[in-house]
């Protein structure tokens, strides 16, 4: 068996607990509170911007305030760790926290300081605005409904990103530029005969070359999702959500 | 980083939860069709270089010790050599965890859609009992498919009838051996396990063709009655768009139907032989012919007798009417 291909290893068990953020953020070593915080943070800043643009109808400027309080206000009193995965996903906490902190805040009429512990993150505020202009929600949303949606999109976006990286460092870019052509592309008209032909390469070529990265793509998502699940059970969960499958 | 639209996002989740074939001999094709039980896709057997319908289940966990009951039983099952039982050919687990099983992959129409192309009825009929002798061929050697639908039965080109997916089967105790070539010590020794790791509650099968045992979930009191069950709702769904069925083949419909499993055919062949008995215009056993049907169905039957003795009766009577003239 390929062990590159080999989703859940040997047992075929994801070791999830040893990987999971989630775990991560109840550390007593504030290093890896740190690592934990910035996956978490990497994974939920977009949708919960988006979310509390929608919900609360927060303005640019003050949405972005937010969301950075409400990351740096997690951080600093370690809220992450209260996460009991018998109760609900991570992604429901989550999301029941920014509203009890965007409640909380608006209650006191603060005005929230940007800055601080969190500027030297890189949180691209300006695309996820565009994005939000250039793509409505639909209207039969709900605001939960679109919170899941757009965490969605954002595992898949950094998902795709994560696996440009993994076929640029194993010198497979071909691999990921065939995906990005055939898989990624608006374009109606690509099939596998005209890429075969782009690159270069037999039809049956570019089919083995798509498996294999669609197989990476899977497995790219499926680490996302270990990195912020809790349990084996809530990984499941989320994977049958996010995918349609059943995980073991 | 790209936009991804919703439609790119469905298409991105259809092909990162497509399963992993890469620690088997198959090469993912293009899925084939879903239902309840798990989803079939058309693959390509690597070694053997042909394809195959690989039947992934919708089972989320299985120990090892029914993997292996598992193993054993489809091996059971792959022995079913009959003309009109499509095979499993293999039967692994994939990374995910998921069960998997290979099947010949057969090209032709599925039940349901034969029917729609206008088929008489004793097309029809004749088709049900191919099926019938099939699934009788299986009992035989103690294998219950336990999932019968026109769905799991295909006519192929040249009009042979195929039954599909004995996936979620069940082996029975005691298999009957009269076929030399299963009489392997390991497969009688299989006691009442079922092929597919189901408990007792576990409902398994289609709800519109599974009997009331089966769909109560009695899963050790199933036995070849409930495979008789299924094929009379078989039958049904091949009646029902008929306008004039017959009252022999509604009775026929009705008794391989009863709620009750002794009420039913005991066996498939006797059920079978009804389907035949109909076909010749004999009485079967499902109705008590009245002295007005017996004749009616004798001279059905025997159509062009009674028209040559009508003709001869016609010609004998003009005479004598023109030879008194």
């Amino acid at each position: 068996m390929d062990p590159d291909t080999d989703i859940g290893g040997p047992l075929h068990c994801f070791p999830v607990t040893n990987h999971s953020a989630i775990v991560g953020a109840r550390s007593d070593d504030q290093t890896t509170r740190r690592r934990a915080f910035d996956t978490i943070l990497t994974s939920y800043w977009k949708p919960a911007y988006k979310y509390i643009r929608l919900k609360w109808q927060a303005g640019n400027e003050d949405a972005k305030d937010l969301t950075q309080g409400f990351f740096a206000n997690a951080f600093e009193k370690n809220h992450f760790a209260a996460y009991d995965a018998t109760k609900a996903s991570f992604q429901t906490f989550l999301r029941t926290c920014l509203d009890g902190f965007v409640t909380n805040e608006r209650k006191a009429g603060r005005r929230l300081k940007r800055g601080g512990d969190m500027d030297h993150y890189q949180l691209d505020f300006v695309t996820a605005e565009n994005e939000l202009r250039a793509h409505a929600a639909a209207t039969d949303l709900t605001p939960e409904d679109y919170f899941h949606r757009e965490w969605v999109r954002w595992m898949f976006t950094l998902a795709v990103e994560a696996l440009r990286r993994r076929c640029e460092d194993s010198g497979r870019s071909m691999h990921f530029q065939l995906f990005e052509r055939y898989d990624l592309s608006d374009d109606a008209n690509v099939s596998y005969a005209s890429l075969a032909e782009e690159f270069g390469l037999e039809p049956a070529a570019v089919n083995n070359y798509l498996a294999a990265v669609r197989r990476d793509f899977r497995r790219v998502v499926l680490d996302k999702l270990r990195e912020i699940t809790a349990t084996d059970e809530e990984f499941r969960t989320e994977a049958r959500s996010l995918l349609g499958v059943n995980v073991k | 980083m790209k936009w991804l639209s919703d439609d790119k996002l469905d298409h991105l989740r259809t092909i990162a939860g497509n399963p992993d074939f890469s620690a088997t001999k198959y090469t993912f094709v293009k899925e084939l069709g879903h239902g309840g039980m798990g989803t079939v896709y058309l693959a390509q057997d690597r070694e053997l270089d042909r394809l195959v319908a690989l039947k992934v289940l919708n089972t989320p966990e299985i120990t090892e010790d029914l993997r292996n009951r598992m193993v054993r039983e489809a091996q059971i099952i792959a022995r079913l050599e009959h003309p009109g039982i499509v095979p499993v050919h293999d039967v692994g687990v994939l990374p995910d965890g998921r069960v998997f099983y290979a099947m010949k992959y057969v090209r032709g129409s599925r039940l349901d859609e034969y029917a729609a192309q206008n088929s008489s009825l004793r097309d029809r009929l004749r088709k049900f009992q191919a099926v019938c002798d099939a699934v009788a061929f299986a009992h035989a050697h103690g294998v219950i498919h336990r999932d019968l639908k026109p769905q799991n039965i295909m006519i192929g080109s040249f009009g042979e009838v195929l039954v599909l997916d004995w996936g979620v089967a069940k082996i029975l105790e005691n298999p009957s051996t009269d076929c030399t070539d299963f009489t392997d010590q390991s497969a009688k020794s299989v006691k009442s396990v079922d092929a597919f790791y189901t408990g007792a509650g576990t409902v398994i099968g289609t709800r519109d063709y599974m009997s009331p045992e089966q769909a109560r979930g009695e899963i050790s009191q199933l036995d070849e009655r409930a495979d008789v069950y299924s094929l009379g709702a078989v039958l049904h769904f091949l009646l029902k768009d008929q306008s004039r069925p017959g009252k022999a083949a509604a009775a026929i419909c009705s008794k391989a139907r009863a709620s009750a499993k002794e009420d039913r055919y005991s066996t498939v062949s006797d059920l079978s032989a009804d389907i035949g008995r109909l076909l010749d215009a004999e009485p079967v056993s499902a109705y008590q012919e009245n002295v007005v049907e017996k004749v009616s169905r004798w001279v059905s039957k025997n159509r062009f007798l009674v028209l040559l003795v009508l003709a001869y009766l016609l010609m004998r009577i003009f005479f004598i009417f023109t030879s008194r003239r």
